[in-house]
């Protein structure tokens, strides 16, 4: 008999001949925070959320998001970046891109880790837990984009922000490859100290737009 | 699959348990002896007081925030009993789903099965090494043992498995496994163990995990197969999730060409909707955070995006045989989040070597005897003061004090000759249902105070069989009168 078989014969002898049928699960849980996406106060719900990670927040109005894009590089990298040092998901919008920087392509994605920063757009923000999804989209890109450079800057807009995971979670399709960012990197491995940055970016600069 | 059960397997309930001689649910003493040291280990003791309570304040917080809590903690509990109740649909919706989307799933009836099979594929793929994320169920199934005797590296990449895996230990806490190691052990480990690292490494955690990045970056870099685990599985869409922080994991799924998960049959979860309640109840009860800092979730492969080649390994290894015990079974809805550690009286002083099973706490001390066997960790089942704090914090709740109270009486069934325990306690019955030998027992046990020279508990060196429960406990000096004799006294005038 193949393990497949074995394994499935040996879970319907254990559950029985007379298996009880299951109880139906109440989702009586909040399923929406009750506020529509984007309101103001999911917005200052997720700033502090984010924040509380020790990650950076800068806000701005929708037009002026290239530039907020600029000031969170400066801030993630220091005054005196230049273009070559950020890569940006390919779907990008344009106005979002700062001038001259490369758009990630088809190259080995080992090479993203030359890059000290790189802008993504995101699928959806969680208010209440500070998280921002990337969903393998060209706004967003593939997930070593993600990764590998060390200072991670996300655009995300007012209309993206919910308030629940629930209402999070219904929004995303479970079929793409779905990264759920909720600060930088971090481990509490040595003495319970958070460090931020282990493996991943240590950084993490959120532009929220609206 | 050609693999064979390995002879001699114990059953359980008439279904095979985890086999003996691979992987890492039995220790070597029983919880008692293996106590005795960890309890003498005064660093120990102080670096698990303050994790634990660091932990628990945390847990307790986050957890507040949320006014459903306890809608979700049901909702957690009823999801994981319906998936029980249909687990074989389940693993058969998920296994097509995978397969669907460019996945090809394995099916292992035990550790060793599961072993040769990933140790086949990454020789199919002509690497030497191997990358992998924290996982215990390649823990529990002795994987890096195995695929290091075929000559491969393995590398651990979560920061407290690398500490592990570099100091030659063994993980003591589901979540944090070098709990046990303070700054200062983790430096020595680090300067002793890491080529080329920088001499003058002090014992700060930040330049100690930077002194890990530089470690494992390059490892990650040119890995060309990586092995993990899984939180959860999603029947209806064949989607893998694995929760962290580090984001190690995400470099182990993305990097690699190929991609080997193994996943304990339990883990399936029916809808994606499931994962709504699963993704508040972990993080919070697991890292007291509201939410962890990195979640993957992939469906088989993604073109241009991630491993090319992906692999789901299903593990029984007595899982079937938990499922088949009614009242045990339930420790089957673990998610792995640790709050039961970390509020356990008896893990905080103990520490988790003295489990000798991956799954330490109180969780280990049911799922470890029932993966094996009661008979091969009959220890565990009593490493409990039976105080349901572990029930009090548990995201799904799981009725640990009953399942426990369950195993002992397993285990004393189990008995073919009587325990002293046993003959004492069948005296004590027969003493305490005759008021005159009741008297009498009484009597003689005020010959105790002779031995107690004063003091309010007997010695812990008295001779057996008494000794088997001194060790252990303290026996109190018996009282100079008996609740009788005082009532006597004291009444003698008033009433009679």
């Amino acid at each position: 008999m193949s393990a497949r078989d074995d394994v499935l014969g040996r879970i319907r002898q254990a559950l029985g001949p007379e298996r009880a049928t299951p109880a139906e699960v109440t989702r009586d849980y909040r399923l929406t925070d009750g506020r529509p996406a984007g309101d103001p106060a999911l917005l200052e719900l997720l700033v502090d959320r984010v924040e509380d990670y020790r990650a950076t927040v800068l806000r701005c109005s929708p037009a002026a998001i290239g530039a907020t894009v600029r000031a969170a590089l400066d801030q993630g990298l220091g005054a005196g970046w230049t273009a070559g040092d950020v890569v940006v998901a390919p779907g990008l919008a344009e106005a979002w891109r700062p001038a001259g920087c490369d758009v990630d392509d088809d190259r080995p994605a080992v090479q993203l880790a030359d890059r000290a920063a790189s802008v993504t757009a995101v699928a959806v923000g969680i208010a209440e837990t500070g998280t921002l999804v990337l969903d393998g989209s060209a706004a967003c890109g593939r997930r070593a984009l993600s990764l590998l450079p060390d200072c991670l800057v996300c655009v995300v807009t007012a209309d993206q922000v919910v308030g629940s995971v629930p209402e999070g979670l219904a929004r995303l399709d479970p079929l793409r490859p779905l990264t759920m960012v909720s600060g930088p990197s971090a481990t509490s491995d040595i003495e319970l100290q958070r460090v931020e940055g282990v493996h991943g970016p240590r950084t993490l600069v959120v532009v929220l737009a609206g | 699959m050609t693999a064979t059960v390995p002879p001699k397997a114990p059953t359980f309930l008439g279904l095979p348990t985890a086999p003996r001689g691979v992987g890492h649910l039995r220790g070597d003493q029983s919880f008692p002896d293996a106590a005795r040291g960890a309890l003498r280990d005064g660093q120990l003791r102080a670096n698990l007081g303050h994790a634990t309570s660091t932990i628990r304040g945390k847990r307790a917080r986050v957890v507040a925030e949320l006014p459903d809590w306890a809608q979700l903690r049901e909702a957690g509990r009823a999801l994981k009993a319906a998936t029980m109740a249909r687990l074989d649909d389940h693993l058969e919706e998920l296994e097509r789903q995978v397969t669907a989307r460019g996945g090809v799933v394995h099916w292992a009836r035990d550790a060793n099965e599961a072993n040769e099979i990933v140790t086949r594929l990454v020789l199919a793929t002509g690497a030497s090494e191997v990358v992998k994320v924290k996982s215990m169920a390649t823990q529990e199934i002795g994987l890096n043992e195995a695929l290091e005797a075929a000559g491969l590296d393995v590398f651990e990449t979560d920061l407290a498995e690398l500490i592990v895996q570099l100091g030659d230990d063994q993980p003591s806490h589901i979540l944090v496994p070098a709990i046990h190691k303070n700054r200062a052990e983790i430096r020595e480990i680090f300067a002793r163990t890491i080529p080329g690292v920088d001499p003058g490494l002090t014992d700060d955690p930040r330049k100690l995990a930077m002194a890990a990045r530089t470690h494992l970056r390059e490892r990650f870099l040119r890995a060309r197969v990586a092995v993990s685990g899984a939180n959860f599985a999603v029947a209806e869409t064949g989607t893998l999730t694995v929760v962290e922080s580090e984001g190690n994991g995400r470099m182990c799924l993305t990097l690699p060409e190929t991609l080997i998960t193994v996943m304990g049959i339990e883990k399936v979860v029916p809808t994606w909707r499931d994962l709504e309640v699963f993704l508040q109840l972990l993080p919070r009860s697991s890292t007291g955070e509201r939410m962890n800092p990195y979640t993957s979730t992939w469906a088989g492969v993604t073109p241009g995006d991630g491993p090319q080649e992906f692999h789901l390994v299903l593990l029984d290894n007595g899982r079937t045989a938990v499922l088949a015990d009614e009242v045990g079974r339930e420790a089957l809805h673990c998610i792995r989040c640790s709050a039961c550690l970390n509020v356990c009286p008896v893990y905080e002083r103990a520490g988790g070597h003295s489990y000798g099973s991956v799954y330490p706490g109180p969780i280990g001390a049911i799922l470890s005897p029932q993966l094996t066997g009661v008979e091969d960790n009959a220890s565990l089942p009593y490493a409990s003061s039976l105080c349901g704090a572990c029930y009090d914090v548990c995201p799904v709740a799981i009725d640990i004090p009953s399942i426990l109270v369950h195993l002992r009486a397993e285990h004393v069934e189990a008995q073919q000759r009587p325990t002293a325990e046993g003959v004492a306690f069948k005296a004590l019955a027969r003493a305490m249902s005759n008021p005159r030998l009741w008297h009498l027992a009484q009597r003689a046990g005020k010959l105790g105070r002779l031995l107690s020279r004063g003091r309010p508990t007997l010695p812990n060196a008295l001779p057996p069989p008494v000794s088997a429960w001194t060790r252990s406990r303290d026996l109190p000096t018996p009282p100079r009168e008996t609740f009788v004799e005082q009532w006597t006294r004291e009444h003698r005038g008033g009433r009679s």
